[in-house]
């Protein structure tokens, strides 16, 4: 059951990610992301990260797509067919994409990786928090100074003139 | 399910996918889910190395710190897109190769 569930999600994941890259049609493909992002959520409960699969929902399902069907609507006429929209010189980039494909895969298959033992953690909340307020406090301040400037600078830009 | 090459296949998969569209895609709004697609195969790559690496955490970090930026980085990303799209009117990055007006 757990294995069925396993591959169903890595399924999920894979097929919906080419639908966002290939489908003709922007709000499908907004809704393939939906899938994909769930399917990465389920990667990280397998992975034991509970956590990462919350923060996984609430961000990006609860707050990026959000941002991105908002973005559809408002730069595009719902009613007209210009919603939809083509991809160019899909050859070249199918060429490249898959040569990136077979490189990745050549040195994932030939390179010994480390692997350690572990037990499955009942939650990593506790471990995540302390070690972000420890060891990665640093990390953890300026990428709030980040964030914060990033979201006053989306503000102005966005706003009408005056 | 307990093979590390499993979640790097797929975060390979996905990678390739997001790069094909950020190189095929004409609308901004299309390329910046490539950009997400290629942003969320570098996390399951961290928190897998983090989980077969022994359960340390620090990938979990890096994941987090990566989201963060995914989301700082999708909201400029569309203030700039519907700005191009208040100016000139398309979103397709082909057509807004005008620096000014």
């Amino acid at each position: 059951m757990t294995e069925f569930s396993f591959w169903f999600v890595i399924g999920l994941t894979v097929l919906s990610a080419a639908v966002v890259v290939l489908s003709n049609q922007l709000i499908y493909s907004a809704m393939a992301l939906l899938l994909t992002l769930f399917g990465v959520a389920g990667i990280y409960v397998f992975l034991w990260a509970d956590f990462m699969a919350g923060v996984q929902l609430l961000v990006y399902i609860g707050g990026i797509l959000v941002l991105i069907i908002f973005g559809i609507m408002l730069t595009n006429r719902i009613s007209s067919v210009r919603l939809s929209q083509t991809n160019v010189q899909q050859g070249v980039g199918g060429a490249i994409a898959i040569w990136l494909m077979i490189l990745i895969s050549l040195v994932i298959s030939k390179t010994p990786w480390y692997q350690a033992d572990a037990i499955e953690p009942t939650e990593t909340v506790a471990g995540v928090g302390t070690l972000l307020l420890t060891k990665y406090l640093l990390p953890f301040e300026a990428i709030s100074l980040l964030l914060l400037g990033a979201l006053i600078g989306a503000a102005l830009l966005s706003r009408k003139e005056n | 399910m307990q093979e590390l090459n499993t979640y790097l296949f797929v975060a390979a998969i996905l990678f390739s996918l997001g790069v094909f569209g950020v190189m095929t895609r004409r609308n901004g709004i299309a390329i910046l889910m490539g950009v997400e697609l290629i942003l969320n195969a570098a996390n399951i790559n961290f928190v897998a190395f983090s989980r077969f690496g022994g359960m340390n955490l620090d990938g979990h970090i890096f994941a987090l710190l990566v989201i963060v930026l995914a989301a700082a980085e999708a909201a400029v990303a569309l203030a700039i897109i519907i700005n191009i799209y208040n100016n000139l009117n398309t979103i397709n990055v082909d057509e807004a190769s005008a620096l000014k007006e």
